[in-house]
């Protein structure tokens, strides 16, 4: 009986499932993508006006699609009674949180920063800051799924949670999006951005110390 | 092998209110090696939230339980429990081999490998089979295979005869008597009549 094999154990089983339901997976993908390409074809023949807010526009859709992506986290395993199992083993909940939390975005994070690069083209930004753009995406995405988290714990046992998961969670998000979207703008002209940077990489090792405890609690809540 | 009987569970003084009703108050009860607790009552007596209480997934609103002499979470409690509820608790995109590698890796390796727990709730050549493709009873028994494959000696189980037909209700049945006959215990609920004639059952009712 061994924590990390618990640990690697629900990692492997939920991309597993990620992989027998591929559908579901995609939808936060293909979100991410239809969104981006709405702004052009609403905002008309304004090429400059786009590249000037096309880091505002790929970090406000990646932060919609992990909004949309939250539900699957705990839906499904409370639904069908894993969750019970999960949190009755002897292993810390928090731990084995944490591997879905990971599952996850591998799941749907991890593709939006292959696809970003592509979409950053398309709006016009700079090459140059297409570098910083995937840095925050890298460092600023993993720190959606774990704040998402305690949302998602708070609220899967609501029939209709959707809304007030929203209102939890989007506030968390600000900061984020705040210091991601300023920092490839800065990158755009050329300035240096290892503040913004540095802060992301505070948030995401706060979030990713400190979110798991209050996901797996919140977990515990929602199953009485 | 335990010779003596010893305590191992005990509750005092249990109750539970649920939106200004009371389930049940005062309950108590001691639970030895070898015994099997039934619990029985009408639907809505309390009898799934006792057992919920006693999985730790709500808190009774007053009384204390105690496993071996001590607080449910300062023990090794977790360790040794194991719980089936009224959800069967596997994922039905997964095959039965996956699925019951999963719950091994969450607990501690029992008696039984994973193909001779299959063997013993007869799914042994369903180990492939993707688990939405099973039937109801089938994947009751392999919720229940579950029990096997991993080290407990307190099983709790919530209705554990649902779905299953004649045949499948008499394997459970052998299963539960082998358990307590290497002095494990079992705290469940039922609608249809146990039949353990080797065992030391307790019977509580709720109202």
């Amino acid at each position: 009986m061994s924590l990390s094999n618990a640990f690697f154990a629900i990692i492997r089983r939920d991309l597993l499932l990620a992989l027998r339901r591929r559908a579901e997976v995609a939808n936060p993908l293909l979100f991410f993508i239809l969104v981006i390409t709405l702004f052009p074809l609403g905002i008309g023949a304004q090429p400059h006006l786009l590249q000037a807010i096309a880091p505002g526009i790929i970090w406000v859709s990646a932060l919609l699609a992990a909004m949309l992506s939250l539900d699957s986290l705990f839906r499904s395993d409370f639904d069908d009674g894993s969750l019970e199992q999960i949190l009755l083993s002897p292993h810390p909940a928090s731990v084995l949180v944490l591997a879905k939390i990971i599952a996850h975005w591998l799941v749907t994070g991890l593709p939006l920063l292959i696809v970003a690069p592509l979409l950053a083209i398309f709006l016009g930004m700079p090459t140059h800051s297409l570098g910083i753009l995937l840095l925050t995406l890298l460092l600023g995405t993993p720190v959606l799924s774990l704040i998402g988290a305690i949302g998602v714990a708070l609220t899967v046992g609501l029939r209709r949670g959707g809304m007030i998961l929203s209102l939890l969670v989007l506030p968390l998000y600000v900061p984020v999006l705040i210091f991601a979207s300023n920092a490839v703008e800065i990158a755009g002209s050329g300035l240096p951005v290892d503040a913004q940077i540095n802060i992301l990489i505070s948030i995401l090792i706060m979030s990713f110390v400190l979110a798991p405890w209050p996901t797996a609690a919140a977990l515990k809540m929602s199953i009485t | 092998m335990p010779t003596e009987p010893t305590i191992q569970l005990q509750a005092f003084n249990l109750s539970c209110i649920r939106d200004d009703r009371v389930l049940f108050e005062d309950l108590s009860f001691v639970l030895s090696a070898g015994q099997v607790l039934l619990l029985e009552g009408k639907n809505g007596s309390g009898k799934t939230s006792l057992l919920r209480i006693l999985c730790g997934f709500r808190e009774a609103d007053t009384g204390q339980i105690k496993w071996r002499g001590d607080d449910l979470d300062d023990s090794e409690y977790y360790v040794d429990m194991a719980y089936v509820g009224h959800l069967d608790g596997v994922k039905k995109e997964l095959t039965v081999l996956e699925n019951l590698k999963v719950s091994l890796a969450l607990g501690q390796a029992g008696q039984y490998s994973i193909q001779q727990a299959l063997a013993k709730v007869h799914l042994a050549h369903f180990d492939d089979a993707l688990v939405q493709t099973l039937s109801a009873g089938q994947k009751r028994r392999l919720s229940l295979a579950r029990l096997l494959i991993t080290k407990n000696s307190l099983w709790i189980l919530d209705e554990p005869f649902t779905s299953l037909d004649i045949h499948g209700i008499a394997t459970i049945e052998s299963l539960m008597t082998e358990h307590c006959a290497q002095g494990g215990m079992i705290i469940l609920t039922s609608h249809h009549d146990i039949d353990l004639p080797e065992v030391d059952v307790q019977r509580i009712r709720l109202s």
